[in-house]
Formats: structure tokens, sequence, C-alpha cells
């Protein structure tokens, strides 16, 4: 969108193309999106499942069939049920880790970024040496020292412990941002520090917010999974990791009750594959030069513009009175000189 | 700066003729250095610069003379290396916060790009009400201000308030900036390279538009260019930057129409003759 040169003829810009097809949605981000919305309608139906996940359906590792669709777990309980019920915990965690992880990554690379100097040095030296603890041994200390365990004290310890590589993204982004002419226009029209990070930089690095996002949801999950699984999990609560927890525990292995923790399995790959995928889509989404199918598109966006310079050949032909642009300033400019 | 020119700073500066109207901002041996991979680079080196109430000055230079440089330092956007601004008598080389911003409610710009001096995400409305915060009018004010502002420019709110900056041409954007600009009532705007990215209609128009601010408002424009021929048309005086230093000062009759320094003479030979031939 050059429209640096336009001319002053062309008052009114021609109105902006289809939206949709200027964001060029590519079938990869088609397929994240299913998997995603397929994992997301799972821990939904959830809600309409006509038994939950507490209920005593059966005995110890009952096979599917006598209408239990994946039989039941090492309480009973049916594995359909306590499946839905860990994929929308594990959802949970996942979202409000990633909201912490983000807005505490995207806060300090924005400040870092934009202030410089050796407040810059400072924050990433924070940074640089929390990212340098193993995540996983603070993760697991922490837990280990919270009184109780519930889904949310989890989200925000897997939160606050996965944020110093967002941040140092968003520094990178922030720091060339801030090097704009618009910031200097905004700081002499007396915008204060929070206005200009939030207006003036935000916006301009938000593609990679929203992507890191994603990303840190999908390693929320994954950690929460892991976690679960050495038995830090939420107490009281199904998730994709106290599931396998207790598949593990009950030997579901060893007796061959594959019903038991290859659901969990399959959806925790399926969850983080699509997120995995998203991100990858989104970033052809916004970064052009990324998208597949290019030459196609290329060829299309060449037949628009003809399209464009033929209906505007058109007009010209049909307004021939049209003269010079500004033709007044001309005549002002003569005068002066 | 221990150099040895320090000194005798002014040595290789000519001065055609000084001015005697009242000054309003001035800059006292401003230097500016880059460190760039472990060497310096010194992008202005000890300039001394006045600027006389209600008139046009034009500073010179080509590229990487260090006229934007010097622009920023003056804005206040960028820190000095060593020297001093002085602002109707006071020191504002060090100001910080509140009192910063106080000295850009009389010392405003108007920037090169008038693409990526927009914030793309905001329409010109926001951008204006934003200015509000430094323009100090009680709120029910602040619409005819934005409407007295866009009339100095010759726009009408309706148009253009809520456009965002890529449904606009490149010299109503840069009219905005002005507009922009002039809601702090400012004493003295700086248009670097204001007007270069414009074709050469609305280059007139802009100029022409700091010409009647001028006489209109009485205010202090310092119009930085590497085009001569804008410079003559606008410039009540001009000062002629090389490498950083400023090489020539004086009115506009004296530099441009009978050039004393090299550097000036270089510069005047390379704008492009009317009657068309390359110059031997």
């Amino acid at each position: 969108m050059s429209t640096v040169n336009t001319s002053m003829a062309e008052e009114t810009a021609a109105p902006r193309a289809n939206t949709l097809r200027s964001f060029n949605f590519s079938g990869r981000f088609w397929i994240a999106l299913v998997l995603v919305a397929f994992v997301i309608l799972l821990g939904l139906a959830g809600l309409v499942y006509p038994t939950t996940a507490g209920e005593k359906v059966g005995s110890l590792y009952d096979a599917p069939g006598n209408g239990l669709l994946l039989g039941t777990d090492n309480f009973g309980h049916d594995v359909v049920a306590v499946l839905m019920a860990g994929t929308r915990t594990s959802l949970i965690i996942g979202l409000v880790a990633g909201t912490v992880a983000t807005t505490i990554g995207v806060g300090v690379g924005l400040l870092a970024g934009y202030v410089g100097g050796w407040f810059e040095e400072l924050l990433m030296g924070v940074t640089n040496v929390v990212l340098a603890i193993p995540s996983i041994v603070v993760l697991i200390l922490i837990s280990m020292s919270l009184p109780e365990s519930t889904i949310w004290s989890l989200a925000i310890v897997i939160g606050i412990t996965s944020w110093p590589w967002t941040a140092r993204a968003v520094r990178a982004q922030a720091s060339s941002v801030a090097t704009r002419e618009h910031i200097d226009v905004a700081r002499l029209s007396g915008a204060r520090l929070p206005g200009i990070l939030l207006k003036d930089v935000l916006p301009y690095i938000l593609s990679y917010a929203v992507m890191a996002f994603v990303l840190q949801v999908a390693g929320a999950i994954l950690a929460e999974a892991a976690l679960s699984m050495l038995g830090l999990g939420p107490s009281g609560a199904n998730s994709l990791g106290t599931q396998l927890h207790w598949a593990l525990a009950f030997q579901a292995v060893a007796s061959g009750a594959w019903w038991a923790f290859l659901p969990p399995t399959i959806i925790l790959t399926l969850v983080s594959f699509g997120f995995l995928l998203l991100q990858a889509s989104l970033d052809e989404v916004f970064n052009p030069r990324l998208r597949r199918g290019k030459r196609k598109q290329m060829k299309q966006a060449a037949a628009r513009r003809v399209e464009e310079a033929r209906l505007l050949a058109q007009q010209a032909a049909s307004e021939p009175a049209a003269g010079p642009p500004e033709p007044s300033d001309r005549a002002r400019a003569g005068e002066k000189a | 700066m221990s150099e040895p020119s320090a000194d005798a700073p002014q040595d290789d500066m000519i001065t055609r003729s000084t001015t005697d109207a009242e000054i309003l901002l001035s800059c006292q041996n401003v230097t500016k250095e880059f460190s760039v991979a472990g060497s310096k680079i010194t992008a202005v080196d000890d300039v001394s610069l006045e600027f006389p109430e209600s008139s046009v000055l034009a500073v010179v230079g080509e590229s990487g003379s260090g006229k934007s440089t010097l622009a920023r330092m003056l804005l206040r956007l960028m820190p000095v290396t060593s020297g001093t601004i002085t602002y109707r008598g006071q020191d504002v080389t060090h100001l910080r916060g509140g009192d910063l911003r106080e000295y850009w409610t009389d010392v405003q710009a108007v920037f090169q790009d008038p693409f990526s001096s927009f914030n793309q995400f905001f329409t010109v409305g926001s951008l204006l009400r934003r200015g509000l915060a430094l323009a100090k009018v009680p709120k029910d004010e602040a619409d005819a201000l934005i409407e007295e502002c866009l009339g100095y420019v010759d726009l009408r709110p309706k148009e253009v308030l809520h456009k965002f900056p890529h449904q606009m041409s490149g010299g109503q954007r840069q009219r905005v900036m002005v507009a922009r600009a002039l809601m702090m009532r400012p004493k003295v705007l700086l248009a670097d390279e204001a007007t270069s990215m414009l074709d050469a209609t609305l280059r007139v128009n802009v100029l022409n538009v700091l010409h009647d601010l001028k006489n209109d408002l009485g205010l202090t424009v310092l119009f930085i260019t590497h085009d001569i021929g804008q410079a003559c048309y606008l410039a009540d005086r001009v000062a002629v930057m090389e490498r950083g230093k400023v090489v020539e000062r004086g009115t506009t009759e004296e530099v441009i129409f009978s050039p004393q320094g090299d550097y000036t003479r270089r510069l005047l030979s390379d704008v492009p003759d009317l009657r068309g031939s390359l110059k031997p």
C-alpha cells in the first residue's frame, strides 16, 4: 500500500479490497483452526455430556463397550467424561498461563526496548537470569511449596516462569519501533510513557505478541501436563496431565488398558500441534514474504491491478476536463515567485 | 572537547551579517557524537546558531551534513554531547518531564516523512486530540481549536478527522502534521525536510502555508532542507552546513546570491539550471 506518492487528485482513497482476501489465510491456517476448534469443542462438550467426571460407572479399567466409548479409568469413571473435563482444565490453564506470561513478557520487553540505556540492560539482565534457570525445576519447587494446588495457582506459576523469551523477542521489536518518527510526534504532542507504549509501540508489535501468546498457550498446556504427571497437578481437578498420572500409577500400560492413557496423549499432541501450526500460519498471514502459493496470489493480484487500471482509464476518459491538481495553488505559487 | 579548534571555534565560519532582532532560540557550541562500531562519528560539530523572532531561518546542506541531528537536538528529542541550547534566555539543554513538555508547547516540529510521522492505527482525529494534552484549552474549546488549526492549513474537520493516514494523500498528511504542531500555539516551528517527499505543487502549497504562518502568527520557522531553491523561496536568513559544521551564514540575499564560502558556491553550482544544459 504505497500511498506515499498519490497525487492530490486522488483525495479519497479507493475502498479497501475484500478484507478476508487481503488476510490470505493459507490451508495450514484452516487445518490448525480445525484442530484447535475440535479440542475446544471437546472441552465444552463435557458441559452437556450425560455423565460427569466424578461419577462411578464401572470398575477398574473396564474395556470400551457397553455404551462406554472409551471404557473406564482406574476409579471406574467414564474415560470420555474425564477426558472432556481434563481438556477443559488444560485449556483454561493454558489460556490463563499464556495470558500471564504474555502480559509480563510484553510489558518487560516494551519497557526495555523503548526506554533503552541502563534500564534496558537491567531488565534484560534479569530476563537472562530467569531464562537461564531451568523452569521445570522452579515450577516443581513452587508447586511443592504452595499449600494447596488449584488450577489457578498452577496456571499463574506456569505463567510467571515462562515469560522471559517473550520479553527478549518483544524487546528487539520494540527498540526498532522506538526509533520511528511517529514516536517523536507523539512525544511532541505531550504523550507520556504509558500512552506511548500502549498506543504507539504495542500496536506495531501486536502481531508478534499474538503469535507469542499462541505459543505460550501451547507451552503452558504441555508444562501443566508434565507437572501433573509428576503428581504436582491441581488437587481435586481432572486435567490431561492428572489422567496420565493416574494411568501411570495404576499400571495402565502394563495391564494393556490403552484407553486410559492413549486418549489424553492424543489430545495433548493434537492441541500442541494445532497451536504450533496456528502460530506458524499466523506468521504467514502477518509476514507476506513467508506466504505459500505466492505465485498464484501474485498472478491474481496482477489481474486485479490490470482491472483497476482499466477502470481508472475509463473514468479518466469520461472526465476529460479534469485539469492538473490544485490549480489555485499553482496560481498562488506563480504570484509569489 | 579539548580539541585545539575549541579555542577558536568560529574560525572557519563565514558570518555575513548578524541580526538585531530579538533572539528567540539559540544554540551554542552544540556537538553530537555517535559511537558506531567503536569509532566516533561527529554528526554535529560545534554549531552555534541564533533564531531571531518572527523570521524564517533555513539550514541548508547535503544529506549527512547533520541538519536533522541538529533539529532533533534543538527539539530536545535527542541529548546533546556538549553545548547548550537556550530558549528565551533560559538554558533548556537538560529539561526533563513536565518542563520539557512545557518547552514543547512553544517549540514544535514537522518531520520529513508524511507517512512514518503518523501512527497508522489511529485516525487524524485521535492524533489531534492527543495534542490537547499540551494545548491547555478547556474541553469545550477543544473542537474549536482543532477546527482553527486545520483551517490554517486549509483543511476542514469534517473531511479529515475520521480518516486514517493511508486514506489521505501525502500533501494532506503533511498539512495535518502542520496543524498538529500548531495546536500548541508554538512560537517556533521546526520543519525538518518537511517538503522533501512531496511533489512540486504540494511542495509550494506547504511552503506557502509556512510563509503565511510566519506572517499571520508571527511564528519563527526553522526550515531544514537540502534544496537551496526552497530555502531561497521561504527564508529570511540562511545557514549552510557541511559535515556537521556551519560554514556560512547570513541573509538569503547575501548567502545565495553572492556566496563567499567554497562549499556554498559548490552547492549552488549543483542547483539544476532551468535553461537545461549540464554545466561543464
